[in-house]
């Protein structure tokens, strides 16, 4: 995955748990601009362990001056949010990948409908942008507790089609309403917890939506990243894998000549051989099927990695 | 270094031709002395000097009269260029993408100034000067993306990414090996590649479709595609079969290293920043044979491949029948040596 180094340029509370996270270029170079739902990858080394969580763009998308994320701290949850707001300060350099959207929008719609519950809201910002900027047809919900947890509340536009629901307030979000009224050809998006997830594709389909009209938010697993150590049959030579390193680079910077085409699991030109395996491949690859992944005798570089004890491989 | 441009054709009279510098460079596509369908993508990060894998959309000697050649067949039939509505944005990314590495990589002959919004194109080599307003469409003679691929060698499909799969929304293509884009319009990745043989049973197109959908920005990846064309004709179409269909049958063994060509796609995969769809340029070069046999290893091992490759895959691609005068008339230049890997010349 390619990533840079940004510096965190400035840090902003939008509620007691919600803070917003400004990156910039150090050199201020632009950066690539993306699409409305692209998320990153942010690298945090915490204590021995390198966190990498993903975070949903929230600025615009057409601005590549910076990237904003706003993060909920999850003090009993993943511990990449409490790192964020506890051990980040602004002029702090992270390790941040190229945005990539697996939450994109169907350009296609008539009218885009997105439902936001909660943190969820965080996708559909940078999504607003672009509709507002591509003039399309749209209406977003955005429910929440109560209003000091509404952290999306001072990022949203004033604007007509912008529908907030605080349950606290008896203003609850009605989806039967919401899907039951909306013009043919309309998509809708929904991010945040997954029984609100699931509640709209019920209504959905007792409404007689088309699958492919619903969308809901998944984000890719950000790829583990622990060091880990191979041991080559011929030489006996034991060769180390960084954090940031695929076991391909690793071999690479070792010398030892592995034949490559893709570096994405899909080629199948870098399929090795494993003599011994103490331990579990995490296999990445596209290539090996799921009987060769569970016989543990083969392994892609240039994406699987490994975790135990010791993994002999034949080179 | 200045390129040529060459006054020539690819239909009627069919002037065209490489020069001695054209044919070195010619991208060869076969690294072994076999061929069969693989997963061969790699990254596109440069390659060796010269070479048509250097810069990020290679310009040569044929790019004027290439431009020339879609207009006239553009002209003919305007469907070859279609861009379903919601396409636009995906148009206008490539063409940034286009202008910003074509001005980069070729100062001399392109230059981009861009003020906000406000840019200035100018292309040298087809005079054309152009102040207009990015993402707005009516600043254009025609679409962004019909715009700048009528100055881009290659034909270019754009693909929207949803539900798990890639669409043919949107493409410019008047110089294909047999397909059309107004009958593949709108379907995904493995309907429009549904006529392909083998290569669906062998798992070629689930596994690259994973790998595209998982493409990343800044990180294009390509590939070599190859078949046989009669005449060196760019706009070998299905609408226009009656036109270059009957040509095979004027190949003989006096003038096959003339009149048979070794067509090959460079092939091009880039994801785009605001629509997040896939930029599919498809470059097409011509050789013909006995501008291939100058030299030796391409020679030896092209007799090789094309008299081994299996028959489903040389029906396919279209020059079943006259195989057997294109292997006899190679056969010549195949003295049994052995070649060296790689597809560069010795
Ligand atoms: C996403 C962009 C792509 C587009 C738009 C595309 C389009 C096409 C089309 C239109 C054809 C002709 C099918 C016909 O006979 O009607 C074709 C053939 C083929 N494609 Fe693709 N393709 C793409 C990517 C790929 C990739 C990534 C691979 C493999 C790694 C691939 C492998 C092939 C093969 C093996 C053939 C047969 C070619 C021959 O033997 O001449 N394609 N493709
Ligand atoms: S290099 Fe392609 S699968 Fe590893």
């Amino acid at each position: 995955m390619t990533s840079r180094m940004l510096r965190v340029s400035a840090i902003e509370a939008l509620s007691p748990l919600v803070s917003r996270f400004r990156f910039e270029d150090p050199e201020g170079a632009l950066l690539p601009l993306f699409s409305g739902g692209a998320h990153v990858v942010v690298e945090m080394p915490d204590a021995g362990v390198l966190r990498r969580n993903a975070y949903s763009l929230i600025s615009d998308p057409m601005d590549g001056s910076g990237y904003e994320i706003a993060v909920r701290r999850e003090d009993g949850g993943r511990g990449g949010s409490k790192f964020l707001h506890t051990q980040v300060a602004e002029g702090d350099l992270m390790r941040i990948s190229a945005p990539v959207n697996l939450f994109s929008l169907d350009l296609r719609a008539k009218k885009h409908v997105m439902i936001a519950g909660g943190i969820g809201i965080t996708p559909f910002l940078a999504q607003l942008k672009q509709l507002a900027r591509l003039q399309m047809p749209f209406e977003l919900h955005y429910a929440a507790r109560s209003r000091a947890e509404a952290a999306g509340l001072a990022l949203l536009p004033a604007s007509p089609q912008v529908h907030v629901h605080i349950s606290e307030e008896g203003n609850r979000m009605d989806l039967g309403a919401i899907l039951g009224s909306q013009p043919l050809g309309t998509h809708v998006y929904t991010c945040g917890p997954e029984g609100l997830i699931e509640a709209v594709a019920e209504t959905g389909a007792r409404f007689g939506w088309p699958r492919t009209a619903l969308h809901s938010e998944v984000f890719m697993a950000p790829p583990p990243g622990a060091p880990f150590e191979v041991t080559l049959a011929t030489s006996g030579k034991v060769v180390t894998v960084g954090a940031h390193q695929s076991l391909l680079e690793a071999l690479e910077a070792a010398q030892v000549e592995v034949q490559w085409m893709c570096r994405g699991g899909a080629c199948g030109r870098c399929e090795t051989g494993v003599k011994s395996c103490h331990g579990t491949i995490e296999h990445h690859d596209h290539w090996l099927s799921d009987d060769e992944h569970a016989r543990q005798t083969k392994i892609m570089p240039c994406v699987s990695r490994f975790k135990g004890e010791t993994l002999v491989l034949d080179l | 270094m200045t390129i040529q441009f060459h006054d020539e054709t690819f239909r009627d009279d069919y002037t065209f031709h490489n020069s001695p510098e054209g044919i070195r460079r010619f991208p060869f596509p076969f690294d072994a002395d076999s061929y069969m369908y693989s997963v061969n993508l790699e990254p596109h990060a440069g390659g060796k000097a010269g070479s048509p894998f250097e810069k990020r959309f290679d310009v040569d000697e044929h790019y004027v009269a290439e431009m020339r050649d879609r207009a006239i067949t553009l002209t003919e039939d305007p469907l070859r260029c279609q861009s379903l509505p919601h396409m636009e944005l995906a148009g206008w990314d490539f063409l940034e993408l286009v202008m910003v590495s074509k001005s980069e990589d070729y100062p001399e002959l392109f230059t981009l100034n861009r003020d906000g919004d406000r840019w200035h194109w100018i292309n040298r080599p087809l005079g054309i000067e152009q102040r207009f307003t990015f993402l707005d469409a009516t600043t254009l003679p025609c679409g962004p993306m019909e715009y700048i691929t009528r100055q881009t060698q290659g034909d270019h499909a754009l693909l929207d990414q949803r539900d798990g799969n890639l669409w043919m929304d949107a493409g410019m293509v008047t110089s294909q090996a047999d397909w059309s884009l107004d009958f593949d319009i709108g379907m995904n990745f493995f309907e429009w590649h549904a006529p392909v043989p083998k290569a669906h049973e062998m798992g070629v197109f689930q596994r690259a479709l994973k790998f595209l959908l998982n493409l990343q920005q800044g990180a294009p990846v390509r590939r070599l595609n190859w078949t046989m064309t009669v005449n060196p004709r760019l706009d070998t179409s299905p609408e226009n079969y009656h036109k270059w269909g009957p040509e095979k049958r004027t190949v003989a063994a006096d003038n096959v290293g003339a009149k048979q060509y070794l067509r090959v796609e460079l092939q091009t995969l880039w994801r785009l920043p605001r629509s997040n769809a896939i930029a599919f340029p498809i470059r097409c070069y011509l050789c013909s044979l006995e501008d291939i046999v100058t030299v030796p290893k391409w020679g030896r091992r092209l007799h090789r491949v094309l008299r081994d490759l299996p028959n489903e895959l040389a029906e396919y691609k279209g020059f079943a029948v006259n195989r057997p005068t294109i292997v006899d008339y190679l056969a010549a230049f195949d003295d049994g040596a052995p070649t060296s890997p790689g597809i560069f010349p010795d």
